[in-house]
């Protein structure tokens, strides 16, 4: 009977307590050696770039030109990436936070699971079919140019922004929206007054991300907008320098001077995908708080 | 309050949804009342009357299947404020809810019977959602501000929503403030967040926010369900003092408050009306064995 037993016996814990506690300290400690592994990947990543990079970076690094022989820049490449970013990002954004727009607030059951769907598989399409797409959409009989990667670029980037923005469109509480409708606000209205304020840090924290994602994209560019000059090319309808593919092509090179830019040029990159997620962080945090006010 | 209300408000009002009826895709129309807004722009929130009357009359709403109103018959009398009781999921919010359309939102819900605003079906052809929805103010049980807004944006979005002059806003704004008892708390930080305010100003602000665009009719779902005693004593006492200007209706589950607050006191229950009448009378002779059980904490 348990009344007859001490309380020392119930509660001191046995040999199956000593078990279970064995078997919850192996699971905590795997649990937090896979964590660390991640961690600790990015660590070397990060290390080992800064390391073999940093010391490349000086102004003639980020001003000079691309060069084939010798010691040049990614000048560039720096302008022709932005330029891509850019447009890929005019194309993806609008029509991202569109859908996004469509699918949590207008579509019907059915037809917003679709869509989402579909936007899933579309953001698990490798990128290097993505490249050959576009390659054969627009530059075969045509010429490599600057919106042929834009376009790929932006279709890496389109059911990012998409499905982020989705999200947290849906975070917004129902009770706010129908308070715009209630007060009077047709649909579209309280979408554009109530909703989408509400949402707008963690929307572009989503765009962010996606910039972030499509500015380290090589697959898409590597066919399309790749046979470029060494000099400084602005117009989209030229090929454009851009950086992952210098990095490519550096990397390729038998010149130890051009490993060591390969280098320098992926620290700029990883320094720049950094500093847009660490803005779009704090972005989403800020969205998070004036949320877990309202709910 | 000296204004009289005149056969001519009336007809103008019931125009302004009618007048709707061919060209229901324009924009919203300007300012509410057009000749109480341009003759005296300040105040033309004191010196609205309650003249309104609701009456719905064979109610049915449904969610898909579910049957969640069933036939109800009832009048909100301007002047007076109508509390509506019973357990929860007796469907008084539901029905209230029918009242502004807001029910038709909710993606598989449907509702049947008339909706009358004096003699005009707000379930009608043609009556515009939006300006049924104008003459219809609701709060809800949750204070529910537009989180990026301020303040003074919270109060004004509504009339934003409607066009509304931009040198009127101001004015309407600190009435309607006033008029929810709100100002002498606010008076200087009006440019705060909305969410800044404690939970009862911020049912204050949302009932401000419902007034300043000077509807007809005002329904208040569970307003006081997620406040403390304090708090709702100031909603209570605020419904006490905007019945003169607005028809109210108040969904509760709280029987106290149907005692405080209402002239006349519905009893619903499984979705049918079971009783309605004075509140005095309810709660003390109902002719309905139900209603007396509720009251007297039998159930519920």
């Amino acid at each position: 009977m348990e009344a007859s037993r001490s309380a020392q016996a119930l509660l001191g814990g046995g040999g199956n307590m000593r078990r279970r506690h064995a078997i919850n300290r192996a699971v905590e400690v795997s649990c937090w050696t896979a964590a660390l592994l991640a961690v600790a990947v990015l660590a070397i990543v990060l290390v080992s770039i800064a390391l073999k990079g940093a010391g490349e970076i000086n102004l003639d690094f980020l001003t000079q030109n691309t060069s084939s022989f010798g010691v040049g820049g990614i000048g560039n490449a720096l302008v022709g990436t932005g330029i891509l970013i850019g447009l890929a990002a005019l194309m993806a954004i609008p029509v991202g936070i569109l859908i996004a727009i469509y699918t949590s607030e207008f579509a019907g059951r059915r037809s917003g699971f679709v869509i989402r769907y579909v936007l899933d598989i579309l953001n698990g399409v490798p990128t290097i079919i993505t490249g050959i797409f576009v390659f054969a959409l627009l530059v075969v009989g045509h010429q490599q140019s600057g919106w042929a990667g834009a376009v790929g670029l932006a279709i890496v980037m389109l059911p990012l922004v998409a499905r982020s923005c989705h999200e947290v469109l849906t975070l917004v509480p129902g009770h706010v929206k129908e308070a715009g409708l209630a007060l009077g606000a047709s649909r579209w209205r309280t979408t554009l007054s109530v909703t989408v304020p509400t949402a707008l840090s963690g929307m572009i924290t989503g765009a962010l991300l996606a910039v972030a994602r499509a500015v380290g994209e090589t697959a898409p560019l590597l066919l399309v907008t790749s046979i470029y000059p060494d000099l400084l090319v602005t117009d989209p309808s030229q090929p454009l320098p851009n950086v992952t593919v210098t990095i490519f092509r550096y990397s390729e090179t038998p010149d130890p001077v051009k490993h060591a830019q390969a280098w320098g040029a992926a620290f700029i990159l990883i320094l720049f995908v950094l500093a847009l997620s660490i803005v779009a962080r704090s972005l989403s945090a800020r969205m998070r708080r004036r949320l877990g006010a309202a709910r | 309050m000296d204004y009289e209300p005149s056969d001519v408000t009336v007809v103008d009002r019931k125009d302004e949804i009618t007048s709707r009826i061919p060209r229901p895709a324009e924009a919203p129309a300007p300012a509410s009342p057009p000749q109480q807004s341009s003759e005296t722009p300040a105040s033309g929130l004191e010196q609205m009357h309650a003249t309104r009357h609701i009456r719905l009359e064979d109610l049915h709403a449904y969610y898909g299947s579910n049957h969640a109103v069933k036939g109800v018959n009832l009048s909100f009398e301007p002047g007076k404020v109508t509390a509506i009781i019973g357990p929860s999921g007796c469907g008084k919010s539901t029905m209230v809810r029918c009242v502004n359309r807001m029910h038709e939102e909710i993606p598989g819900a449907r509702s049947q019977g008339r909706v009358l605003l004096d003699d005009v079906d707000l379930h009608g052809p043609g009556v515009d959602v939006v300006a049924v929805r104008r003459f219809v103010g609701m709060v809800f049980q949750k204070a529910n501000p537009f989180p990026t807004m301020s303040i003074f944006d919270n109060v004004a979005a509504g009339l934003r929503f409607t066009g509304t002059p931009r040198d009127e806003i101001t004015d309407r704004v600190n009435a309607a403030l006033e008029a929810a008892g709100l100002w002498d708390e606010v008076e200087g930080r009006l440019s705060e967040p909305g969410m800044s305010l404690s939970g009862g100003q911020q049912q204050r602000l949302c009932i401000a926010r419902a007034l300043a665009v000077e509807p007809a009719v005002l329904l208040m779902d569970e307003p006081c369900s997620a406040l403390d005693p304090v708090a709702t004593l100031k909603i209570e006492e605020l419904i006490g003092q905007l019945k003169q200007r607005v028809t109210i209706a108040v969904v509760t589950h709280n029987m106290q408050q149907a005692g405080r607050v209402a002239d006349t006191t519905a009893f619903m229950l499984s979705g049918e009306l079971v009783e309605v009448g004075p509140t005095e009378k309810m709660f003390t002779n109902p002719d309905d064995e139900r209603t007396e059980q509720y009251v007297t904490g039998k159930f519920g």
